[in-house]
């Protein structure tokens, strides 16, 4: 279902239409990730993806506005050189292991230790929040620092000076 | 190697490549930043179904449950989540002011025009 | 929006129960999932819905912009904090067994501190990239 809607966002030209099917997406992947086990980060994509991210989308929708315009030429090479990339990757997933295989390296390397220590040694049954905010705290703070750039990004770019002066100067 | 043990990998390298022609072939920034966040998206589902034990249970300690999927790759996808969303943000930003800059959002357009003025500004 | 009388109404019974579903999504992040950023994040939903219905100019009122940026920047700088602690205290920067006599007790301190840090620069982030995106006015100016 995510593939029919990830083409339909490709093939629309109405972007209203694309923001709310990129909505949608975003649903559809937290779904799978709760199937998947994942449900700090389903909650997350759901929040982040089908929340925050339309809401901006359709900010910048308003403030853009527009259709979008048939493309000039054919698109046949970007969509060759899409097809000659998942063709490669595909070929190389042969190489991974099968789906919910438990000696797959993924599971053998660091995880177990996480797994049986980290109620003990921190306290907090979720093991996501423990890895998180604990043993990988640093990451973390990292991220912060990120969103915060971010926010002072958008900050330095959209803001707007109130000088009641008439100089042409648009920034 | 069976069908079905690979083809959570399939179904993401085939959002990858959509993420991908939608950032390449399609004009409109909006829509390619759109296309940037499918890629992001498929990128997550890429690390979190390794991940993913059948019979397992979500990485939640509880004397119930003795098999937990794999927590590692959630952490890893929380924090690309947000990062995703801090470079949509940025992105939706530098959009808004080239549309000011420029009066169009398409990729062609803002070509033509930056041609125009490199030609002029050799003219002069 | 403020004619719909529905919507209104709405908007006032929900807002409260999405502001206490984000703290819940906070404080029970140790138990179950959720932690800052989903929190945060839920923080800024609300109060986004609450400028959509209500207007603009109403929600710069009830949360002003200074707060907003306050924010962005006191949740990283309680991250920070907690780390630095843990320097005075005789560990490594971001060591929590040192928060308290018993490691354990340290590290939940640490991670309740943590994650609000997180929880708060989030939530200002986006309630501040949403005010920047709906203040604009389509030729660049602001409102």
């Amino acid at each position: 279902m995510m593939a029919v809607v990830a083409v339909v966002i490709a093939l629309q030209g109405n972007l209203f239409a694309v923001v709310i099917l990129g909505s949608v997406y975003s649903f559809l992947m937290a779904t799978a990730l709760v199937a998947l086990d994942a449900v700090d980060v389903a909650m997350t994509e759901a929040a982040v993806g089908a929340g925050i991210s339309t809401v901006l989308l359709l900010g910048a929708l308003y403030l853009v506005r527009g259709e979008e315009q048939k493309a000039r030429s054919r698109p046949w090479i970007p969509l060759v050189v899409s097809v000659a990339m998942a063709g490669t990757l595909v070929f190389g997933t042969f190489g991974l292991r099968e789906f919910s295989d438990p000696t797959a390296p993924i599971h053998t390397h660091v995880a177990p230790r996480y797994i049986n220590d980290a109620a003990r040694e921190t306290g907090v049954p979720n093991i996501v929040t423990a890895v998180l905010a604990s043993y990988r705290g640093y990451d973390t703070l990292g991220e912060t620092t990120v969103v915060f750039t971010a926010g002072a990004g958008v900050i330095a770019l959209l803001r707007r000076r109130r000088r009641p002066e008439a100089d042409g100067d648009r920034r | 190697m069976t069908f079905l043990g690979h083809f959570s990998y399939w179904i993401t390298m085939f959002l990858l490549a959509a993420g991908l022609y939608i950032v390449i072939a399609r004009g409109h920034l909006v829509k390619k930043l759109i296309g940037l966040s499918i890629f992001q998206t498929s990128v997550y589902l890429l690390y979190i179904a390794p991940g993913k034990l059948i019979g397992g249970t979500a990485p939640i300690v509880d004397d119930r449950y003795t098999v937990y999927s794999n927590p590692l790759p959630h952490v890893l996808i929380l924090t690309a989540i947000v990062v995703g969303i801090a470079t949509l943000a940025l992105g939706l930003a530098l959009v808004v002011r080239i549309r000011e800059a420029y009066g169009t959002a398409e990729e062609d357009e803002i070509l033509d025009r930056d041609e125009a003025a490199a030609r002029e500004d050799a003219a002069t | 929006m403020r004619q719909y009388l529905v919507l209104r109404v709405v908007a006032k019974i929900m807002i409260p129960f999405m502001l206490l579903f984000a703290l819940y999504v906070q404080f029970h992040g140790d138990f179950g999932p959720g932690g800052g950023f989903q929190a945060g994040v839920i923080i800024a939903a609300a109060i986004i819905f609450y400028a959509i219905v209500f207007g603009l100019p109403t929600a710069r009122r009830v949360v002003p912009d200074r707060l907003v940026e306050t924010c962005l920047a006191a949740g990283v700088l309680i991250y920070a904090g907690v780390g630095f602690v843990g320097i005075f205290l005789g560990g490594n920067f971001l060591d929590y067994f040192v928060l308290d006599h018993d490691p354990v007790h340290g590290q939940h301190r640490g991670i309740f501190w943590v994650e609000v840090g997180v929880c708060v620069t989030v939530a200002g982030v986006m309630l501040k990239i949403f005010y920047m995106f709906a203040a604009r006015r389509r030729d660049g100016g602001d409102e």
